[in-house]
């Protein structure tokens, strides 16, 4: 068992190039080291979940991963590419999109509309002043076929404002799907889901599982342990251990730390 | 599969027969029939308020497309009105009077000014981003101060208006009122179609959620940055017809609190719809016309109806048409 | 040289008006999360209070005095009746208010003082020049005010660094529900931090009268460099404003003194002439804009909420 993500440590032993390494990754905060020297590898076409107990850094790593947070050490190799310096939206541009774990949408607008936009960003440029941009085809077929994809697409002339929690969360993912992206940022898609909806979150991502890179956070353990092919756990900052879910399951360290977190399966389902 | 794609979803409905819609129209038709309405009853004075009215209203329409779809609260965008004003001006002192030369300066000037500023100014947002485009202002209203040969503080006389040949006479007053209002009408026409537009989009989706924007993949502050570039070249060519209508321009156009008069248009006539700017800048004008006849002391009326529309309305009077209340 | 020094006192007295204005500002602006425009109305009552009440004490210091209490007093009225409101409300709204009462506020100094403007005279003794370094002469006022200044923003960090109101009030800058859910009247508190930021715009008004003006419309333009000060030295830092005061105050003085002498040496008569004024005035806009490129935050950039 493994100890660090390191690409020399999958199952199965063939070694592939990462769709996405980090290598020394740190962030401090004033005195707090929020990242400590992590190490991921994620493969390509992998689901792969980093868990970990509150505090742990998460939002941190979410935050360097995308770029809304930069990196004081370390790096970021996504498809081979230097990402650490890149702002938010190239990161976007190059195939990394992310879904929000406080519900981030466009709330004036339609679920459509939501979704079009985020196909409009990868659709050449939008320095285009006269043409309505919602006949464009071109902009609302695959807009539609996300929202088809996650199931919404009766909801699609609704307004955001009038849609569900649980359904603001399927547009979260259809947003993140829409631009075709390699990598799938995945910020606790759960949260503040009932147990219905969360079954339908966790049927929705097992369905895109195969086709597109999936990094989890996730505090839902059913759902982590039904979903991922490979865990990492985040703790303090720190990787302590990386691996397939057995072997997490049954580690001593990473049940340490979750020590005073023990049902955490039932506390990650109303987490928010 | 193209066959179900609903063309239209979520644009706005057609012309329905509310409140608004009635009001705007009808306020269309009285600026549009107003010089007859003049002519008629010899109120000729009614022309040149009219005239001060539609072009304000340009400047507000300008402001709209930043503050009401751009979110963007610009407190110096009365130095547009300046900086085509004094194009216009400076031009004619030093003997070009062409019109085809002085308004397109006035335009270039302004929006290279506005790029200038906004470079600076996108860099910050919220309440700094109103301060320093507040100070930019400032700075170029000392400027002008500073410029003796046109006039400093004492301002410029613009002799005689743009000419443009044959081809209109600014001169009549009538045919400047209406090529006022007609160059609005265009205004509110092109903003109509960059709103919905690609750019318009990204503009608005800024507007409502700009850390969304850029983790889809949009460049926010390149957008931005061309939506003031626009709103300030539109300001300036309505400052190019301010220093025609008035014969004068001076820095006192540029004055902060002018651009406290824009935003105050912009907001009584309900921000981000496109007409809103016409009608908060008619009531405004007319509300502070009306009150200066009335009384010596008008701002002891107007500065706290201010204070109450800020605290009561939402949405400003387009708000109060509708109805709407703030979710 | 020694017009060097002396311009140089002068750009640290400006510096500490504009101190004076821009730490109500943040303090308002940091604790209450609300843009207060007429914040320069209530330097300029200051000013007028004062002159008002010189007239009918005849004597200056009563007449400071009265007007603090009389700007504190006004502060405090006003927030209970016009600013509460705008809590919590979006700064756009707030902006729209608050100009709304600057309107207010010019007209009614122009209905009960008159247009002309007033002014306020100081016993002279106060204006002989004392010797403060060899061969230097500086006016007693202006240094008074410097000294006088000093001593408030020395209050001032004690009052908020030390006393338990002074850790309310940065207790409420971070975090406002958590303070109210203690059990202190937020309410009460605001309107304090309201009135004591009316007072120290007032003392700056009350302060300046003498030597530079009393009259409508005075508040705005001081405002926006106060602004400007808050921009360079970083919203919500009082240390930040201290710093930036001193810079801008002598940025502008200095500029205003030399640049147009400096220009001539490089440029035509008339052309320094022409450009002179306004180059000085844009002087502090340009350092301004350098620090938005360079450093957006501002020097001292407070915690962020």
């Amino acid at each position: 068992m493994c100890t660090a993500a390191s690409a020399a440590c999958w199952k199965g032993g063939a070694v592939a190039s990462a769709l996405l390494q980090t290598e020394r990754l740190t962030r401090r905060f004033g005195g707090v080291v929020a990242a400590d020297a992590i190490e991921l590898a994620i493969a390509p076409k992998e689901v792969h979940a980093i868990i970990g107990p509150n505090g742990a850094g998460k939002t941190t790593l979410i935050g360097l991963l995308s770029g809304e947070i930069a990196a004081e050490d370390g790096s970021i190799r996504f498809d081979g590419a230097e990402i650490s310096r890149l702002p938010v939206y190239r990161r976007s541009q190059l195939g990394l999109a992310r879904s929000f774990q406080i519900t981030s949408l466009f709330r004036d607008f339609s679920a459509l509309d939501n979704v079009a936009l985020a196909v409009q960003a990868h659709r050449g440029h939008s320095f285009r002043f006269w043409g309505d941009a919602r006949r464009e085809d071109a902009l609302r077929g695959p807009a539609l076929a996300a929202l088809e994809r996650v199931g919404m697409r009766d909801r699609a002339g609704t307004r955001v404002d009038k849609l569900s929690h649980g359904e603001q969360r399927q547009l979260e993912i259809a947003m993140a799907l829409a631009s075709g992206p390699q990598l799938l940022l995945l910020d606790e898609p759960m949260a503040g889901m009932g147990p219905d909806e969360s079954a339908r979150m966790v049927q929705l991502l097992r369905g895109l599982k195969g086709s597109v890179t999936i990094l989890l956070i996730e505090h839902d353990m059913e759902a982590v342990f039904a979903l991922a092919d490979r865990l990492s756990v985040l703790v303090y900052g720190r990787i302590i251990a990386s691996g397939d879910p057995e072997t997490i399951r049954a580690d001593p360290a990473v049940r340490q730390a979750y020590l005073g977190e023990k049902d955490s399966s039932a506390q990650g389902r109303q987490d928010g | 599969m193209t066959a179900s794609l609903e063309p239209a979803l979520n644009v706005a409905p057609p012309a329905v027969l509310t409140a608004r819609t009635i009001f705007t129209a009808g306020l269309l038709a009285l600026l549009a029939l107003l010089p007859v309405y003049a002519l008629a009853t010899g109120e000729t004075f009614a022309v040149a308020l009219f005239t001060r009215v539609v072009i304000l209203a340009l400047g507000a329409v300008s402001l709209n497309l930043i503050m009401g779809y751009g979110g963007m609260v610009s407190f110096g965008h009365a130095a547009y009105l300046g900086i085509g004003g004094y194009a216009v001006g400076i031009l004619a002192k030093e003997g070009i009077g062409s019109g085809f030369v002085q308004w397109p300066v006035a335009v270039a000037a302004s929006a290279l000014y506005a790029l200038v500023v906004g470079a600076l100014s996108l860099r910050t947002r919220g309440v700094y981003f109103i301060m320093i485009t507040l100070a930019f202002a400032q700075m170029i209203y000392y400027v002008a101060i500073g410029l003796d040969r046109y006039g400093g503080d004492d301002g410029l006389t613009v002799y005689k208006r743009s000419d443009f040949g044959g081809l209109i006479d600014l001169n009549n007053k009538i045919v400047f009122y209406y090529l006022c209002f007609a160059i609005l009408l265009a205004a509110i026409y092109l903003i109509a179609r960059l709103v919905n537009s690609r750019f318009g989009l990204v503009l608005r989706g800024t507007r409502s959620n700009e850390r969304r924007m850029r983790a889809i993949g949009f460049p926010t502050f390149r957008y931005k940055l061309v939506a003031f570039v626009i709103a300030g070249a539109l300001c300036g060519l309505a400052g190019a017809l301010l220093a025609n209508h008035t014969s004068f321009i001076s820095p006192a156009i540029m004055h902060w609190t002018r651009s406290g008069d824009l935003i105050v248009m912009v907001v009584l006539g309900g921000l981000g719809s496109l007409f809103g700017p016409v009608i908060g800048a008619v009531v405004f004008l007319l509300l502070q016309e009306g009150l200066s006849r009335v009384t010596e002391y008008p701002d002891l009326v107007l500065g706290p109806i201010l204070l109450l529309v800020a605290i009561y309305v939402h949405g400003g009077i387009g708000g109060l048409l509708e109805g709407r209340r703030r979710g | 040289m020694l017009y060097f020094l002396e311009q140089c006192l002068n750009g640290i007295q400006l510096g500490m008006l504009l101190f004076l204005l821009a730490a109500g500002l943040t303090l308002v602006f940091g604790i209450m999360d609300l843009v207060n425009l007429a914040h320069g109305s209530l330097y300029m009552l200051g000013a007028y209070f004062a002159a008002t009440f010189a007239t009918l004490t005849g004597s200056f210091t009563l007449a400071l005095i009265l007007a603090l209490v009389a700007s504190l007093i006004a502060g405090m009225v006003l927030e209970v009746i016009a600013i509460r409101p705008l809590y919590g409300r979006d700064h756009l709204d707030q902006v729209l208010g608050t100009f709304g009462l600057i309107l207010l506020f010019n007209e009614l100094v122009r209905l009960i003082w008159g247009p002309e403007g007033r002014t306020l005279s100081l016993p002279p003794e106060m204006l002989t020049a004392v010797q403060i370094l060899p061969g230097v002469h500086y006016p007693i006022y202006r240094l008074v005010i410097i000294l006088a200044t000093l001593a408030v923003a020395g209050l001032l960090y004690v009052l908020v660094m030390r006393t338990r109101l002074g850790m309310l009030v940065r207790a409420g800058a971070s975090n406002r529900e958590m303070v109210g859910a203690l059990g202190v009247n937020i309410k009460l508190l605001y309107t304090l931090v309201f009135g004591l930021g009316a007072a120290l715009a007032g003392f700056a008004g009350v302060m300046q009268a003498p030597i530079l003006t009393v009259q409508i419309g005075m508040g705005e333009n001081i405002l926006i460099l106060a602004f400007v000060v808050i921009i360079i030295g970083g919203i919500g830092s009082i240390r930040g404003a201290f710093v930036a005061a001193i810079i801008v105050g002598l940025l502008d003085t200095i500029g205003r003194s030399f640049l147009p002498d400096v220009l001539r040496l490089v440029l035509s008569n008339s052309a320094a002439q022409t450009l002179g004024p306004s180059l000085s005035s844009m002087s502090i806009y340009m350092l301004m804009a350098a620090i938005l490129v360079f450093r957006p935050e501002g020097l001292f950039p407070a915690a962020s909420r």
